[in-house]
């Protein structure tokens, strides 16, 4: 016996050894350190809180589309913040305040990387589980708690945090500026301060588990690019994601010990503070250090989603592999020196203003090189229609349309003029929030099979995919008109401004759009709930695929696989390889003699 | 060095050592941005442009430094299988580690009888500053305090020796850095104005 195949029967002896105590209900469905039930605990619960943004959203678009008429479902879902059915000022604003948190936080950053990072990080590289089953299980518990806790700050007495999603100063730092200032905002930072807890042991265990636990022969240019993009996700929210701690314990030092970190000279109601000197800018620096990589902790995961799907249903290699890879980094790199070009109208130096443009529009750049790469994979492809394939070429669609209106937004003499209109709601709707959506609904019809070994219903994935196109274009679409014609954003209501009267059907059409789209789900949720007793049985990989999450069983197994771990020969995308019968080869299979690995 | 070679157990451990360099990242980063809001905030009008550290500042950097060695010397003694040393520089990196906290409060003490304050309506944002910042240090050193005691602990019980000791190392880097960054924020704080 070599040394080598010695090490091997050591390593799959040690493996075994600690897989062999029983499971109670407990440590298998609750307190779970195996990753992939961790993962659909993540997705499950990201599920719940999507449901919630979601339903936020159709109420304060029923409100702009009909502004101040009372409405049943108002009086039954807000009670008190609806006397009489007609919806209340202040609860506007935290609708939408809360909206933007849970459909940023909860949904697309641990909703989306919980859950495919956890699931597909240890199947992909071939890995028994995470670096530490233990702090990846601390990391959902501490999401689940802060998840709660946002939940539970809806319900309090003085109405939920409604300093927007930003959460600016002074608003969010005055305990007595707002009702929703006291008690809700409180809530609404303890819950993110968990919330960021969580993200980074999350994120620690995802970077040394690829970095340390890939299986011989994975080397870093074979792996699927679902795990780059998970991996370089990780890397940004470890950099960006402790400095909105620190200006969230700075702003917990203004509003708990009257510090003026972020506060100068404020009146309330006639009373004078003494805060004095502060500034609420230095709050925007910090706060959009981690905002904008934060966008880019959304959008990556769900590119390296699409990137593995569309390859896979294309039966054709990624087109550019290694420009992808490439351009995931520059992306993450431009992603930590573009922050201000949020805070164009904040009296910014006009020079420093330059700066941030000229970076800004540099991420042009490797968002196109993906952009053509995808469809260049796409180019001649034997495409396979499946929903997961239809909701990736739905993310291309909509990250370009996106993306384009970045270039005019990301332009600070351009910005000024529609700086916090519907306009910026459009934009980054399209290319961050549709999008990463896209490209989580495209992972979950993917990968449903491993999770569940069951099959989600093919027809009603098609109906789904194409009523919610249609809808996201019609609230979207729109919204850049009358952003361009100056409608500001988080107004509770436009019937005060004649100017603004034109602009009232398109509201109508938006919400009714909005609406459509938002019920629709209901379509997608039925599907998903009800495929896990009742879906078709999945085979062991009905994709064709050639990563390693499908050689394991359907059946799942403590350590993924039942045997040793298999070897990686080749990299992740040998679809349609001349000189093989079949189109696609799997990442364990060996080459043959006298086969090249493809240069990529 | 090609990292997927290797037995499960050196991987996992490999692991851990990079989990815990990945997590003083992190921290840096946020330390990195209570540093660059003292820096932006300096050019407030109300900004204190001669103020002077305590003492007892000078005295705790130099009691983390030494605590740092001990912290050292106890590794070295670890090393070579020397259990009494061991235990013993453990206890001084202990006993080193809670003077050093006491001596930043005596410290705030010294600056709030120089009469500034650091909270409150009387406060002046370049002593909050001084405050967060060496709280939020503290905080670190107490949890480092605590992995120490797990250390210490786990020393008692025989679980590390010169070829097995993980933990030990964990918690002697992760000392390490919160010494190196209390230096770093000491001449930050003495040389930035």
């Amino acid at each position: 016996m070599s040394a080598h195949e010695d090490n091997h029967a050591h390593e799959a002896h040690d493996d075994h050894g600690h897989h062999h105590h029983k499971e109670t209900f407990v440590t298998k469905y609750i307190f779970s350190q195996d990753h992939k039930m961790i993962a659909k605990q993540y997705l499950i619960t990201g599920t719940i809180m999507g449901v919630i943004g979601v339903l936020m959203s159709m109420m304060f678009r029923m409100q702009i589309a009909w502004p101040e008429e009372p409405n049943v479902l108002f009086e039954a879902l807000l009670g008190k913040w609806a006397p009489e059915g007609v919806m209340d000022a202040d609860i506007y604003l935290a609708l939408v305040t809360i909206h933007g948190t849970i459909m940023v936080f909860f949904v697309l950053t641990a909703g989306l990387s919980g859950t495919f990072s956890n699931l597909l990080i240890p199947l992909q590289i071939g890995a028994r589980d995470m670096a530490s089953g233990f702090l990846n299980m601390v990391s959902y518990w501490l999401f689940f708690l802060s998840s709660v806790i946002m939940v539970i700050s809806l319900f309090v007495e003085a109405g939920p945090a409604a300093a927007g999603w930003t959460i600016y100063p002074p608003l969010s730092a005055l305990p007595m500026a707002q009702g929703g200032s006291g008690m809700g905002m409180t809530l609404w930072l303890v819950s993110m301060a968990i919330f960021i807890a969580s993200s980074l042991l999350g994120s620690l265990n995802y970077i040394v588990t690829v970095i340390n636990l890939r299986t011989k022969g994975m080397s870093m240019t074979r792996l699927p690019l679902t795990i780059w993009a998970f991996f370089i996700t990780a890397v940004i929210g470890v950099i960006s994601f402790p400095v909105l701690l620190s200006a969230a314990l700075l702003l917990i030092m203004d509003r708990s010990f009257g510090t003026s970190f972020f506060l100068s000279d404020i009146f309330i109601q006639g009373e004078v503070l003494h805060y004095q000197g502060g500034s609420p800018v230095l709050f925007e620096h910090l706060f959009w250090f981690l905002g904008h990589p934060e966008v880019y902790i959304v959008i990556l995961p769900a590119m390296g989603l699409v990137s593995e799907i569309m390859a896979s249903n294309s039966r054709k290699p990624i087109f550019g592999y290694r420009a992808m890879i490439a351009s995931i980094l520059a992306i993450a790199f431009l992603s930590t020196i573009v922050w201000g070009h949020h805070m164009f109208i904040s009296g910014m130096n006009p020079f420093l203003g330059s700066v941030f443009t000229f970076t800004t529009l540099l991420i042009a750049i490797p968002s196109a090189v993906k952009a053509f790469n995808w469809i260049t994979t796409l180019w001649k492809g034997n495409l396979q229609m499946n929903p997961a394939m239809l909701f990736s070429i739905g993310f291309v669609s909509t990250f370009i349309t996106g993306g384009l209106t970045g270039i005019i937004l990301g332009d600070s003499a351009l910005d000024i003029n529609v700086h916090d209109t519907y306009f910026v709601v459009a934009h980054f709707h399209l290319v961050m929030g549709i999008s990463a959506l896209y490209g989580m609904f495209a992972g979950i019809y993917h990968w449903y099979p491993k999770m569940f070994g069951r099959m989600l219903n093919k027809n009603l994935g098609y109906i789904h995919f194409w009523i919610t196109a249609v809808c996201a274009y019609g609230v979207f679409f729109p919204m850049h008109f009358i952003g361009m014609a100056g409608l500001p954003r988080r107004y509770y209501t436009n019937s005060n401004f004649p100017l603004f009267d034109d602009l009232a059907n398109v509201n109508v059409i938006i919400t009714i759009f909005a609406l459509v789209g938002g019920v629709v789900q209901i379509i997608y949720l039925y599907n998903f709930f009800s495929s896990i007793f009742y879906g078709k049985k999945a085979v062991q990989n009905p994709w064709k695929s050639t990563t390693l999450e499908w050689t394991t069983p359907v059946e799942h197994m403590h350590g993924n696989w039942p045997g040793d771990i298999p070897h990686v020969y080749r990299w992740a995308y040998d679809y349609s390889k001349p000189g093989h019968d079949v189109d696609f080869v799997p990442q364990n299979i060996p080459l043959k003699e006298g086969e090249e690995e493809l240069q990529h | 060095m090609d990292l997927t070679q290797g037995t499960l157990e050196e991987k996992n451990n490999r692991a851990k050592k990079m989990m815990l360099w990945f997590g003083i990242i992190s921290l840096i980063m946020s330390f990195a941005g209570w540093t660059s809001a003292f820096v932006v905030s300096s050019s407030r009008p109300d900004w204190l442009k001669d103020f002077q550290l305590p003492n007892a500042f000078i005295i705790s950097s130099v009691v983390i430094l030494l605590s740092s060695v001990s912290f050292f010397l106890a590794k070295q003694a670890l090393k070579k299988d020397n259990r009494q040393l061991t235990t013993l520089w453990l206890f001084v990196t202990l006993i080193l580690g809670c003077v050093f906290i006491f001596n930043q409060f005596s410290g705030f003490q010294q600056i709030i009888d120089l009469g500034y304050n650091f909270t409150g309506p009387t406060s002046n944002v370049t002593m909050s500053y001084i405050y967060l910042i060496a709280l939020v240090h503290i905080l670190h050193v107490v949890v480092g305090l605590i992995c120490l005691l797990v250390v210490i602990y786990n020393h008692f019980k025989q679980k590390y020796n010169a070829s097995k000791m993980l933990g030990f190392e964990l918690a002697s880097t992760f000392w390490h850095f919160i010494d190196i960054l209390w230096v770093y924020l000491f001449l930050f704080l003495y040389f930035i104005r």
